[in-house]
């Protein structure tokens, strides 16, 4: 299959259904409305549809890129070869990608009832967003990804602005100015690296060597980027604005996919391409992970607003990723991994859990509730298996991510280990004292005497969150065994460079 | 010697026309100017049309005065394409103001043929007689609008000003003479080249007065005071006219001299470039934050917009120049669609120009909201938007030459830059509508405006073609390296 071109298929498929969608036109709003969701929600079936075929064709014991395309692109400027179009994926990257064509629907199924304004646009607005995230994962070209990573920025700032909260102004222009801040240092970055190694291909610039001086620099531009995404302390305070401004969809899409492509960058670029420079500033990203899993699990216990509470959690367990990504272990890395893939679809469907709350009674305070379980017993259910997800709990697919993490860091630093591991404790704190509040209690506010539970399409949008975590903590070979392969490629072209360190090139610099 | 009239085609093309259309305003006794749009727009697509039968290879006239290249062909392409561009938006808009008089396509047609000569000039005197034949028509054309006191203002400074560094280019011209012995551009180069040292310190002052007398003229800070008051007291079209071809001629004249006459004096040039080009981005990202009127921020937006296509020019060499080039041709795209949009703001048959005018432009007019969003955020180089690729190949260009602080500084003022192209984009979707804007859009407006967006989407997914272009044109500033 390899001259199907599945991947430019997953990628631009969505794009094409945008097109689509533009071309709706009726002069009752609500048959618009209709129509465009429907159109949406078939494209990204059919996204997904088309991403699992990726998958059955993705031979797991090949450590390589697969499903590779190539076109010419841009000519070259100077010398060496010009910028290429170029796809393929790895046992890391197909995982993203199909993180993002299964949460894409389950945006769009989540969006009846609480977007009615501008339909037409937000799907429009969605399916141009999956086209960047996939494109972004898939690419294996420098500059390519680039595009891809910057033009996310576009349909995200426009969710946030236009359909989100009351501040959605100052959070989808902090969002937007914070995220290009740090990109454009890459794009200098990027700029270097053409003209050091003459190419941008991002399979060649694996296997090239970068003197070390350099490395330290491009590694640093790569860092400022990849910081702001994920988003590590201290560079996080976007995230909890955005978040809250956002609309329910908006931040599942901004928790489940877009902080995955920093952590995405640093296994992409930095481990293999600077793997002198990664080994030199571990210690640096251990302490950040360390503030950012303690400090921010502290903030979030303090929170009174759902969102934020959430949001707070999220710069916490990225802070277990960016940890487990510089163990340089194998646990760490496929931990890290799996803790990303598993924090995409968790904190996805506490956004989506918040937001059932937030259709219903137009507030995400938590003081707000309390006592819904009596009314709301299949919500109350479906909330807590996600909190004890986020918590970590056994069986879920929280565990297993935090687990090999810690294990990968213990072997190489057991302080790290022990710090991190607090903040599993307090996470459990956090989560499970607002789903007290929330879900518990007595029903005390007269408002929520008549409050609904979960409809049929709403549980029909928990329902594969609900598998896929089961699944995830119950069976996590299923995910683990593909990425193994890559995964000890990638480790070993790391520790090659810590047992071979090459020479510093001799001239002054 | 006989005299080989083929390269100036184009020009004698574009000279008929401004005269034919004189002749018609003069002895037709109604109003003309419809009729002097279409002789104009006409005679330019024939001057395009003989621009592309002539073809590149290099070929002087007039005595070595004036020189046609692939870099000329390239820039009077572009040139012309943004003069049409900009007449046929006029056209309406006199005809609604009531201000519409023959003059105008005549002096639009002058102009353009003044930077037609400059482009390729090949000596200072065809260099100066060029620039001064689009300055003046360009004054007058600021000022056309007579009964409107800022619109005679804007004229009157720029004449003023743009008479001063008239002043300031002569005199540095009159040093290089001086000094050198020739204005010519090839023995100047050779006599630079083989280390005429003893006069160089003079040559040098020169220089640097040429490029002061030119930095005016693109607008590049500290030269760049009377942009903002011109761009907004000028009538709408001829802001659209100012910010696009004058640019480019001006830019490709300065690119011609640098790396022509001047090419062996890089080093000194360089670091006037440098600190033109910082001082240009800082200022015209800084400033353009509070502006509210679209005009002034159009205004400060290109001042910025020089500033990095100057990282390209710092850079040098074929590669700088092309990077340079493909900036321009870009950045010509977008700005010819924005003003297409702002020529259609009109409420209550009243132009406006106000920033808070666009508010809620998403819901009561999407198609121009999205146009208009296509254009900001391509001005803002975000990808993949095709403002992206300019910035991306200026900042290629630096980096090779190992100009770090210019391209990191660069990047940098690009995030501010976002910030206000952004806060239109809000006032567009963010904000509640206000009364909508006229539905009515002048077809010829719409056109430019559909061919702006469609050349901003195109030059997105294949820049290719553009990049290629470009590079055989900056080629031609370089037969040795040929």
């Amino acid at each position: 299959m390899q001259n199907w071109h599945l991947l430019s298929l997953t990628t631009f498929l969505p794009l094409v259904g945008a097109l689509f969608i533009l071309t709706i036109r009726s002069d009752d709003p609500k048959v618009v409305a209709r129509n465009a969701r429907a159109v949406a929600l078939l494209t990204s079936l059919a996204t997904f549809a088309v991403s699992l075929l990726v998958l059955s064709t993705f031979n797991p014991t090949l450590p390589g890129f697969q499903l590779r395309e190539t076109g010419s692109w841009l000519p070259s400027l100077g010398e060496g070869i010009g910028i290429q179009y170029a796809l393929g994926v790895d046992g890391i990257s197909i995982w993203f990608v199909l993180l993002s064509t299964f949460l894409t629907p389950i945006c769009i199924l989540s969006t009846v009832g609480a977007v009615e304004k501008r339909v037409k646009e937000y799907m429009i607005a969605f399916l141009v967003l999956e086209t960047m995230m996939v494109g972004m994962f898939v690419a294996l070209d420098l500059v390519l990804f680039y595009v891809f990573f910057e033009g996310v920025l576009i349909p995200m700032f426009l969710i946030i602005g236009v359909w989100g909260g009351p501040r959605r102004v100052y959070a989808a222009f902090k969002f937007f100015l914070f995220t290009l801040a740090g990109s454009v240092l890459m794009l200098v970055a990027l700029l270097a690296i053409y003209f050091q190694a003459h190419t941008t291909s991002i399979p060649l610039l694996m296997n090239y060597h970068f003197p070390a001086h350099m490395q330290t620099w491009l590694w640093l531009a790569f860092f400022a980027s990849f910081a702001v995404k994920i988003p590590m302390w201290p560079v996080h305070t976007w995230l909890p604005d955005a978040h809250v401004e956002a609309p329910t969809a908006g931040s599942v899409i901004l928790a489940g996919v877009l902080l995955k492509m920093g952590a995405y960058g640093f296994l992409r670029f930095s481990l293999p391409m600077l793997p002198e420079a990664s080994i030199y500033f571990t210690p640096m990203v251990y302490v950040l992970s360390v503030i950012a899993v303690i400090y921010t699990s502290l903030v979030a216990l303090a929170q009174t607003d759902m969102k934020k509470l959430i949001a707070y959690s999220s710069i916490a367990h990225m802070g277990f990723v960016t940890a487990g990504i510089f163990s340089l272990t194998e646990l760490g890395v496929e931990g890290a991994i799996f803790q990303m893939l598993s924090h995409g679809v968790v904190s996805a469907a506490l956004f989506l859990c918040v937001g059932v709350l937030y259709d219903r009674m137009h507030t995400r305070e938590i003081a707000r509730y309390g006592g819904l379980v009596t009314r709301m017993p299949k919500y109350a259910l479906v909330f807590m298996i996600f909190a004890l997800a986020s918590v970590g709990l056994p069986g879920t697919s929280g565990f297993v991510g935090e687990f090999l993490i810690l294990v990968g860091l213990f072997k190489v630093n057991a302080w790290v280990s022990a710090l991190t591991a607090t903040g599993m404790i307090l996470g459990a704190a956090y989560m499970l004292y607002m789903y007290r509040r929330v879900v518990f209690g007595k029903l005390v506010h007269e408002d929520l005497m008549g409050i609904l539970d979960m409809n049929a399409r709403e549980l029909a949008v928990f329902a594969p969150l609900v598998v896929v975590v089961l699944w995830m903590g119950l069976h996590p070979s299923t995910f683990l065994d593909p990425m193994h392969a890559s995964v000890t490629n990638l480790i070993n072209h790391v520790q090659l460079a810590r047992a071979v360190p090459h020479v510093a090139p001799a001239v002054a610099h | 010697m006989t005299l080989d009239l083929v390269p100036v085609l184009p020009e004698l093309l574009v000279v008929a026309a401004a005269v034919a259309v004189l002749m018609w305003g003069v002895f037709v006794q109604r109003d003309t100017t419809r009729d002097g749009f279409v002789i104009a727009i006409v005679a330019m697509v024939a001057a395009i049309v003989a621009l592309g039968a002539i073809g590149g290879d290099r070929r002087l006239a007039f005595d070595g005065l004036f020189v046609l290249d692939r870099f000329a062909v390239f820039t009077k392409i572009m040139i012309l394409l943004a003069a049409i561009f900009t007449a046929s938006m006029s056209v309406d808009f006199l005809e609604r103001e009531k201000i519409g008089r023959f003059e105008y396509p005549a002096l639009v047609l002058f102009a353009t043929l003044g930077m037609m000569l400059m482009v390729s000039s090949n000596s200072f005197l065809s260099l100066y007689l060029g620039l001064e034949l689009q300055s003046l028509s360009l004054y007058v054309l600021a000022a056309y609008h007579r009964d409107s006191t800022r619109a005679v203002e804007a004229g009157l400074k720029y004449f003023v000003l743009g008479a001063l560094a008239s002043g300031l280019l002569l005199y540095g011209i009159s040093l290089v003479y001086g000094f050198a012995g020739t204005t010519a551009f090839g023995p100047l180069a050779q006599l630079l080249g083989s280390g005429g040292a003893t006069a160089k310190i003079g040559v040098i002052i020169g220089l640097v007065f040429v490029m002061a007398g030119l930095a005016f003229k693109i607008s590049a800070v500290p030269f760049h005071m009377w942009t903002p008051d011109v761009y907004e007291g000028a009538p709408t079209p001829v802001t659209a006219f100012f910010s696009s071809a004058p640019k480019v001629a001006a830019m490709a004249l300065f690119m011609r001299v640098l790396e022509g006459p001047f090419v062996h004096l890089f080093v000194e040039w360089r670091q006037v470039v440098v600190a033109l080009s910082i001082a240009s981005m800082v200022v015209g990202s800084f400033a353009a934050i509070s502006q509210s009127n679209i005009k002034r921020l159009m205004a400060y937006s290109a001042i910025g917009h020089v500033g990095f296509a100057l990282v390209g020019l710092a850079a040098g060499g074929a590669i700088g120049v092309q990077a340079v080039l493909v900036y321009l041709s870009i950045y010509l795209v977008m700005v010819v669609g924005t003003f297409a949009v702002i020529l259609s703001m009109r409420r209550k048959g009243a132009m406006v120009e106000r920033l808070d005018d666009l508010a809620g432009l998403g819901k009561t007019s999407p198609m121009l909201a999205f146009v208009m969003g296509v254009l900001m955020f391509s001005m803002a180089g975000i990808p993949p938007m095709a403002g992206f690729w300019g910035k991306f190949y200026v900042f290629m260009a630096a980096v090779q030459r190992g100009l770090w602080p210019l391209a990191i500084i660069g990047v940098l003022t690009s995030v501010v830059a976002a910030f206000y192209y952004l806060r239109i984009v809000k006032i567009m979707y963010f904000d509640e509508p206000v009364d909508g804007l006229d539905r009515v859009l002048g077809r010829p407006v719409a056109l430019v405006m559909a061919v702006a967006t469609v050349g901003v989407l195109a030059l997105t997914f294949i820049p290719g073609p553009l990049l290629a272009g470009a590079k055989t044109a900056a080629m031609a500033l370089f037969p040795a390296a040929g």
